[in-house]
């Protein structure tokens, strides 16, 4: 299971060689999350209507390896955006990955961009 | 520069190693540190929580990096054997040789091992280490292998015993204590509390067996049992030795520096031994002829020793204040000052409720003015501003028994408030923070929260029995700046939940991020947004499904998730009763869709392992046959459980699972600050257990009781005698009102059970708003509630007729294929998710 973990690789904006076409805008709910699968991958994407940001990272919570977080409420603690995993609400930062309640491992984070009706999400391969 | 060496790293060692390089001065100095465990210093005191989680990390008092950051050189894994006065140096087991200026022996204890036939046999350990605590788990992993109901012994019955006896317990076996001396922890309580404090722990499955002297450890190879001699045994199958505390003083030894008789390194009150370069602490140190095995003495003399080296005159005080407070398996036990005594030396008052498991003692003067020290078990939440009477000689009032039985009739409390106390008072004994450090740091240095001061001052970072009166200073100190501690929901709304609640109803608002936008800031979080949806749920009586992304995530799907991420369904049995067809029924919809089943403690049946796109299959299907959801998931009415009642019983009173089933239907759908549970019985046997519930009746001659406010779960407590012998419409009117103001004024995610207690006036004043309308909000209550059961609707039926709404059960948003990630595995002819990695 731990090895699942290795599976999910942050990516930065310009690591980004693949910009995978992942649904259109209205699969996703509007302030919350819906999952998306690319190759063996299961990936969050979160739709922060109300800020008009996007947000992607694992789906799978580092805690107790379970694909759950895109079933997560999103918010925000001190500006920061965050999701907190439905099982047992470790909240995780959607810029950078950290754990911000406890000492968990960061969750690898990845760029997001809406191009016309189309949610896209960058990979490094 | 000069160099201290100190030799042990265990708790004592480094709150010197942090006293010192605290100090402006103490950074001129080298500080070399010698621990023989492999790893930096851990708090000991909380040991048997490693066994929760088995995380040596969460124990850790400092992580390596801080000795780093301080220049303090730890040297771990080595082991000191010598010291060599004449040329001032030390040498380790690895023959290095190091010099000091000054030397701080904090090698602390190790446990007393008693000389007992068999002792060496396999399965013996002590309990003190780290490394122990392994030893034990792989072991009794091993215990488990071949023997399910394994057993464990923990020879005494001492604090430390009685602690082992829970991580013995929490590793699965059965734990028994055996104790010398006829009472349990013979240093801090008397007969009476020991007593009190046996059947309390008796209760939770701990077995004790008093005034035993163990002869010979049994087994050939490994222990299998201990004798007691005249053909007394116990089989067990592994031994933890609790027994006390020797100094590891054999470094003194050597070196002949000035010992006890029976150990310890003698010093005096400067912690000098009899070399003036050497210095004892901790549980090494032999102080007034006594070794002190408590963390604050510890920690005061390292503060003593930093002084001295520093050249600054503080010295240790006299009489050491041996008081302590803990949990042992959730039941408070406390003792202070001379715990018991003669009496001619003193007077006691004692107070004992064998049925609550309490025991108070406090022990008075002759003239009745002073405390001079005391006893508490099972309910210790006065310790601390008893024992601060004690240390402060504060005044006794007139009727002392009043701070053990509280005060009669209404207002005011027998002990004044913790402002009450003077400056010196040392409220945080653990790190001698005093209550003028706390309000100073309140007033003066603008920390606003208990948190903000533990982090300024240390205080409650210890053992934390002084959280409370740390909270206490805090909000008084705040009162007297004209702030008051506002109870805030989260960092995103300014108000509590009961004043959110009232915003809602005024402006009549039904959307969050409208009610974000009035009255809140920044964009919301996973605290207030479920609590935001529970308030609009009470006042519109809206579903879950309108705006789901507020919502927490079992209410989101409409079912409660599950450890692999896969949900379970619960369709309500009002009263829990249920028909064959209805049983078939849902016996045949659990094996289509490979359910695992069980029934629920509320008295209907739990369907386990759907995949979030079955949901709203099964749940079509179960509409189909009849069913409506049973809110299972939600802080809402859950179930009202009832016994068979006066139709089938031959004590019946009263026709319960009518009653049960009408109730049910009445609140159903209702959401609130938390889950809430109902109970019918037919009689007053009770198999309903209705007062273990939110809101019970129990038939009665001539009428129905009412009971509110009770609950399981992890503070257990029995609801209270609402109203006695009233007919059915007057006591559903009662409840009605009284979970319609627990709605009203609750806290998010309070019970009944907690939100009784704290209500001002308690169940008197919930009797005077219900029955005698003392608020004059009756009606409105009424009305609230009745609008509440007339626009009931299944929120399932509701979701699985709107496409928009089962959309939202795929698993991925592009794609059919559902998660991989989910495995089961066979558990008694049904399945189970695989264990957690």
């Amino acid at each position: 299971m731990i090895s699942s973990l290795k599976t999910y690789k942050t990516v930065t904006p310009d690591q980004v060689k693949v910009w995978f076409n992942a649904a259109p805008v209205s699969k996703f709910p509007k302030n919350g999350g819906a999952c998306i699968k690319y190759k063996d991958k299961q990936i969050a994407v979160f739709n922060f209507t109300r800020e008009g940001r996007w947000y992607a990272c694992q789906n799978l919570c580092p805690h107790k390896m379970e694909m759950v977080l895109s079933r997560g409420m999103i918010g925000e603690e001190n500006m920061e955006p965050k999701v907190a995993c439905p099982l047992h609400k470790n909240t995780f930062s959607l810029e950078n990955g950290k754990h911000l309640n406890g000492g968990l491992e960061a969750i690898a984070t990845y760029p997001v961009k809406v191009e016309g009706d189309i949610v896209y999400v960058g990979f490094s391969e | 520069m000069k160099t201290i060496i100190v030799v042990g790293n265990g708790m004592v060692g480094y709150k010197f190693c942090e006293k010192l390089v605290s100090r402006e001065a103490g950074k001129q100095f080298k500080l070399l540190v010698f621990g023989e465990e492999p790893r930096a210093a851990y708090d000991r005191v909380h040991l048997s929580e490693f066994f929760e989680n088995q995380d040596a990390k969460a124990l850790e008092l400092a992580p390596m990096a801080w000795y780093t950051q301080n220049n303090i050189e730890l040297i771990v894994n080595e082991r000191v054997t010598d010291i060599h006065r004449s040329k001032k140096s030390i040498t380790t087991a690895s023959d290095k040789e190091f010099f000091y200026d000054h030397l701080v022996l904090a090698t602390g204890s190790a446990p007393f091992v008693p000389p007992i036939n068999g002792i060496e046999k396999e399965g013996v350990f002590v309990y003190r280490t780290i490394e122990d605590l392994e030893a034990m788990l792989s072991y009794a992993e091993k215990i488990k292998q071949t023997n399910k109901q394994g057993k464990a012994a923990i020879l005494g019955g001492g604090l430390l015993g009685l602690e082992a006896g829970k991580a013995v317990m929490d590793m699965g076996l059965e734990p028994h204590v055996v104790e010398y001396a006829p009472k349990l922890m013979p240093r801090q309580l008397d007969s009476r509390s020991s007593n009190v404090l046996k059947l309390t722990l008796e209760s939770t499955g701990m077995h004790i067996h008093l005034g035993k002297a163990t002869n010979k450890i049994l087994g050939n190879g490994s222990i299998t049992g201990l004798d007691f001699g005249e053909d007394d045994t116990l089989n067990v199958e592994m031994l933890v030795i609790s027994a006390g505390i020797r100094p590891r003083d054999e470094l003194g030894k050597t070196c002949n520096l000035k010992m006890g008789v029976r150990g310890g390194i003698v010093v005096d009150d400067k912690m000098q031994t009899s070399d003036p370069n050497i210095y004892a602490i901790g549980e090494v140190a032999l102080y007034n002829q006594m070794i002190y095995g408590l963390v604050a003495p510890g920690y005061e003399m390292a503060e003593v020793a930093v002084n001295q080296i520093l050249q600054k005159e503080v010295l240790m005080q006299k009489n050491i204040d041996m008081s302590t407070k803990l949990k042992l398996i959730g039941v408070d036990v406390a003792s202070f000052g001379t715990p018991y005594m003669p009496a001619d030396k003193g007077l006691s008052i004692i107070y004992e409720n064998k049925t609550k498991g309490v025991y108070k003692r406090i022990n008075v003067s002759h003239d009745g003015k002073t405390l001079l020290g005391g006893i508490m078990v099972g309910d210790a939440e006065d310790y601390s501003i008893l024992h601060q009477m004690y240390l402060n000689h504060i005044p006794l009032p007139e009727n002392a028994e009043e701070l053990i039985v509280g005060a009669r009739g209404d207002g005011g409390s027998p002990f004044g408030s913790a402002m009450d106390l003077p400056d010196e008072a040392v409220i945080c004994s653990c790190e001698g923070v005093t209550k003028g450090a706390v309000c100073c740091s309140v007033l003066e240095d603008g920390n606003e929260t208990v948190k903000a001061v533990a982090k300024a001052t240390k205080a409650t970072s210890g053992c934390g029995g002084c959280k409370p009166m740390v909270a206490d200073l805090v909000k008084e100190s705040l009162k007297t700046l004209g702030k008051t501690v506002k109870e805030r929901i989260c960092e995103h709304f300014d108000f509590s939940r009961q004043e959110l609640f009232d915003i809602v109803k005024l402006r009549d608002i039904n959307d969050y991020y409208e009610l974000l936008d009035e009255v809140g800031t920044g964009h919301g979080c996973e605290v207030c947004k479920p609590a935001v949806a529970a308030i609009f749920a009470s006042i519109h009586n809206e579903t879950a499904n309108r705006q789901e992304t507020i919502q927490d995530t079992n209410d989101r799907f409409l079912a409660n998730i599950q450890r692999n991420g896969t949900y379970s369904v619960v369709p309500r049995v009002a009263g829990g009763e249920i028909t064959p067809k209805q049983l078939i029924a849902i016996g045949n919809i659990a094996q289509k869709y490979d359910l695992y089943t069980k029934i629920t403690g509320g008295q209907r049946i739990d369907m386990f392992g759907a995949k979030l796109h079955e949901l709203p299959l099964i749940w079509e299907e179960l509409i189909k046959e009849g069913f409506e959801t049973g809110q299972a998931y939600g802080k809402s009415l859950r179930t009202v459980k009832s016994c068979v009642g006066s139709t089938w019983c031959r004590y019946g009173m009263d026709e319960s699972v009518s009653f049960a089933v009408a109730i049910e239907n009445r609140y159903k759908g209702i959401r609130s600050p938390h889950k809430f549970k109902g109970g019918v019985s037919g009689c007053i046997r009770e198999c309903a257990e209705a007062r273990g519930k939110d809101f019970g009746f129990i038939a009665v001659e001539g009428g129905w009781n009412v009971y509110v406010g009770g609950n399981g779960g992890a503070s257990p407590k029995h609801a209270e005698l609402l109203a006695e012998k009233v007919d059915k419409a007057t006591a559903i009117k009662y409840v009605d009102r009284f979970i319609m103001y627990y709605i009203k004024t609750a806290k998010p995610l309070q019970r009944t059970a907690p939100w009784l207690e704290k209500l001002e006036g308690g169940i008197t004043y919930l009797q005077n708003v219900v029955i005698n309308d003392s608020l004059g909000i009756a009606d409105e209550l009424d009305q609230e509630m009745q609008a509440l059961v007339d626009s009931y609707k299944c929120e399932w039926k509701e979701a699985v007729e709107t496409p928009e709404i089962r959309e939202r059960y795929t698993h991925f948003v592009n794609s059919d294929e559902t998660d991989g990630n989910i495995e089961f595995v066979a558990l008694r002819e049904q399945k189970m998710p695989r264990e957690w990695a």
